[in-house]
């Protein structure tokens, strides 16, 4: 067992730890805290029903960006989808045998990692040239970009520059699952970007990419319009009946 | 008091966005409430010593009181998707008025306190002590926001800058730094009944003054009765509708409804206002406590509905509200479950044909409707979606002969809001307010110069008020904007049906 070996499998351990015990308390937050009153941005559907459904249409196809800006939710879009793709591509380094869904969509994910990059550095331009965005812009939101574009990068240079042994690369993945460790090539991009994928899991419960589950939980979207069919009395709200 | 002097920015051709101008609006600020005014609501009278940690208290609370403030503060990637959304940021280039950065101002204070990465890294992420800078950067850009929600149409997360503002205005409130005109206006209904502190005698005087105005116009008696007790609906309108221009000519429109209607109704001196400025200050108790006032009113009048006057921002506490707030209405008639806004008791009453409508009498106006922001955004009407949109309309057109809808980018859920909404309607941010006035002016322009638009409706007291003073910054005519019910009033035709 090499030291990279042992160093990655620990670092893998706790990030993974990082990341879903920082969005388990994170999620747990958002739902203990009570929302007092109805504030749906209306026109908002009546019923449970067709909340269901404006929020797909939000997670989904990003349904109020389009309505903003067609250049942000064009390469906002792209890169989310690219992303969805390009992480079920990887699926195949963490399932012996591969799924069926996973081997259909090689090819795509491999057209979409290109994607991603490109429209990562469209968003990142936007940043840099847009005033307005410019003056919004803190440094972790640069450095956001550039981890994610990095990633991105490091992947694409062991497809097409310097080959990495993914056959070994897949068993020290599923040593991890299973606690049977196996050797890590150390092959200095693949750990650079095993490196960065650990940091960004590491940041994620701490960043700005708690809107995923955010906007799951925000109000003028989650709520139906339906406050005068029913009363929502929060229970700090109802100790003021008393 | 000497207001410095500004320039009204120019109607343009096409809404441009503005380059940014940093530190453009940096002087607008309201006055500051003094000492007697904070303490009759309860709020310290002055910053009180160790306003610093008391504010992050405060702030802590409302995180744990408030998902809405908890997961926007979390969720916003700086897309700038607001960037570009927001009337005072359109109208003044102010780069702290486009709402991303308005709420960053908190933002940044939650990340340094709230955490882990604002706290070891808070230049990395932009966060920053509460220090007496920012809390000045506070009371000057939570000022310029009229929480009119239209951000939230647009943000992919649906961050609603208003819960925001109104939490920063919670904070600020708590430790002494409240605004003037909000915290005064409160302090009137509690102590008096409405917004404009006219005691009942005066309004029993100006009813009555009403009604012979109306007597010696139609011939026709109808009466704007007060504290009737067993009256069928309680009308709980803006106080503004009592006295103000263009506003008491909606009041005449809607006792002409009822009267031709036949249907008895009673206004309260209890419940003299409609308004609810606890709203605008983000205070839940507050906002309760001035509902109550209904609720009380129309238990003791026994009446069997409810009806609101037109005004934007009581509708929102109505329609969302008050169900939760001082519900149930297990009182009122099974028929009208809920309070209803004035629009939809019309609107019925109009479907019915149980009104007499000459639109002819109207025909000297060329129409168009501003969606006013709290009901277009923070309400409905009647049973169908979108109503808010097509009940309004749908009684303008059975009134007028002639009706334009403004640019569609710049109505219904898009609605520009009049500048002067969010308890922003006060003398001393006169500049803001034409500043802020300017994308609803420039859609407004563009109707008048393609139709000859030349009466703006709308069904808010604010709207009302805020056009009335805005418009002759923009050339136009104070007299261009007023009520529904001021055509509905017109177009009447009173004696028995």
């Amino acid at each position: 067992m090499t030291a990279v070996t042992i160093v990655f499998a620990l670092m893998f351990y706790v990030v993974t730890a990082l990341l879903l015990g920082g969005l388990a308390w994170k999620i747990a937050g958002y739902a203990r805290t009570p929302a007092p009153l109805r504030i749906p941005t209306t026109p908002a559907p009546p019923h449970a029903r067709g909340v269901v459904l404006r929020m797909a249409r939000e997670v989904v196809l990003f349904e109020s960006l389009f309505k903003s800006s067609k250049w942000i939710w064009g390469l906002g879009w792209l890169f989310h989808v690219a992303l969805a793709l390009v992480l079920l591509r990887h699926l195949r380094y963490f399932t012996e045998p591969v799924w069926a869904a996973v081997a259909l969509v090689q090819p795509f994910g491999l057209y979409a990692s290109f994607a991603m990059v490109a429209a990562l550095a469209g968003l990142w331009a936007r940043r840099i040239f847009v005033e307005r965005i410019r003056y919004i812009s803190t440094p972790s939101d640069h450095l956001m970009l550039v981890l994610l574009i990095a990633i991105g990068a490091t992947g694409l240079a062991m497809k097409y520059v310097a080959h990495t042994d993914i056959v070994a690369a897949k068993a020290f993945m599923l040593g991890l699952l299973y606690f049977d460790w196996q050797p890590l090539p150390a092959d200095p991009v693949l750990l650079v970007h095993l490196a960065l994928v650990a940091a960004l899991m590491a940041t994620f419960p701490a960043s700005k990419l708690l809107h995923a589950p955010g906007i799951f939980f925000s109000p003028t979207r989650n709520q139906a319009d339906d406050s005068r069919e029913r009363r929502h009395l929060s229970s700090w709200a109802a100790e003021l009946e008393r | 008091m000497a207001v410095a002097e500004f320039e009204t920015p120019r109607l343009k051709e096409y809404p441009v966005i503005p380059i940014l101008q940093a530190g453009a609006m940096a002087h607008s600020r309201p006055f500051v409430a003094a000492a007697p005014i904070q303490k009759a609501l309860g709020f310290p009278g002055e910053l009180v010593e160790n306003w610093q940690e008391k504010a992050i208290a405060r702030m802590g609370e409302l995180l744990a009181k408030y998902r809405s403030l908890k997961v926007y503060l979390d969720a916003c990637v700086h897309c700038g998707a607001c960037a570009d959304k927001c009337h005072y940021f359109l109208g003044t280039g102010d780069p702290k008025n486009m709402p991303v950065a308005r709420q960053d101002l908190m933002r940044k204070i939650y990340r340094r306190y709230f955490t882990v990465t604002g706290r070891y890294f808070p230049k990395v992420v932009g966060a920053e002590g509460l220090t007496r800078e920012v809390l000045d950067e506070w009371y000057t850009y939570f000022n310029q926001c009229s929480e009119c929600r239209r951000c939230s149409v647009f943000c992919p997360y649906g961050i609603d800058t208003a819960e925001i503002t109104m939490a920063a205005k919670e904070i600020m409130d708590a430790i002494g730094m409240g605004q003037k005109y909000s915290n005064e206006i409160i302090g009137k209904v509690h102590k008096i009944g409405n917004n404009l502190g006219l005691p009942g005698p005066a309004l029993e005087d100006t009813l009555a003054g009403l009604e012979e105005d109306i007597k010696d116009d139609t011939g026709a008696d109808v009466k704007l009765p007060l504290d009737v007790r067993g009256a069928e609906v309680l009308l709980v309108t803006p106080s503004a509708d009592f006295f103000s221009e263009p506003h008491v000519e909606s009041l005449i429109g809607y006792a002409k409804v009822f009267h031709q209607a036949g249907i008895s109704w009673t206004l309260s001196s209890h419940a003299s206002e409609a308004g609810n400025f606890g709203l605008f200050i983000g205070n839940y108790e507050q906002m309760r406590k001035i509902s109550m006032r209904v609720r009380e009113a129309a238990l003791e009048l026994g009446v069997k509905r409810i009806a609101v006057g037109e005004c934007g921002h009581a509708w929102r506490v109505a329609y969302s509200f008050w169900n939760t707030l001082i519900g149930p209405f297990d009182f009122l008639d099974r028929n009208y479950p809920a309070p209803q806004h004035i629009c939809e008791v019309t609107y019925e009453l109009i479907r019915r044909g149980a009104l007499t409508l000459d639109k002819e009498a109207n025909d000297q106006r060329i129409v168009t409707f501003h969606d006013s922001c709290n009901v277009a955004r923070g309400s409905r009407m009647g049973s169908m979606p979108r109503g808010q949109f097509i009940i309004p309309r749908e009684i303008i057109k059975a009134c007028v002969n002639h009706f334009h809808d403004m640019a569609p980018e710049t109505i219904h859920e898009n609605t520009f809001c009049c500048g002067g909404g969010g308890g922003l309607l006060t003398d001393d941010l006169i500049e803001l307010r034409v500043k802020g006035a300017l994308p609803r002016m420039e859609a407004f322009k563009q109707v008048v110069d393609e139709h000859g638009v030349n009466f703006m409706a709308t069904i808010c007291a604010i709207c009302k008020a805020q056009f009335s003073k805005v418009l002759p910054y923009y050339k136009f005519d104070m007299d261009m904007v007023g009520g529904v019910h001021q055509l509905v009033g017109s177009a009447i035709r009173l004696g028995p049906k």
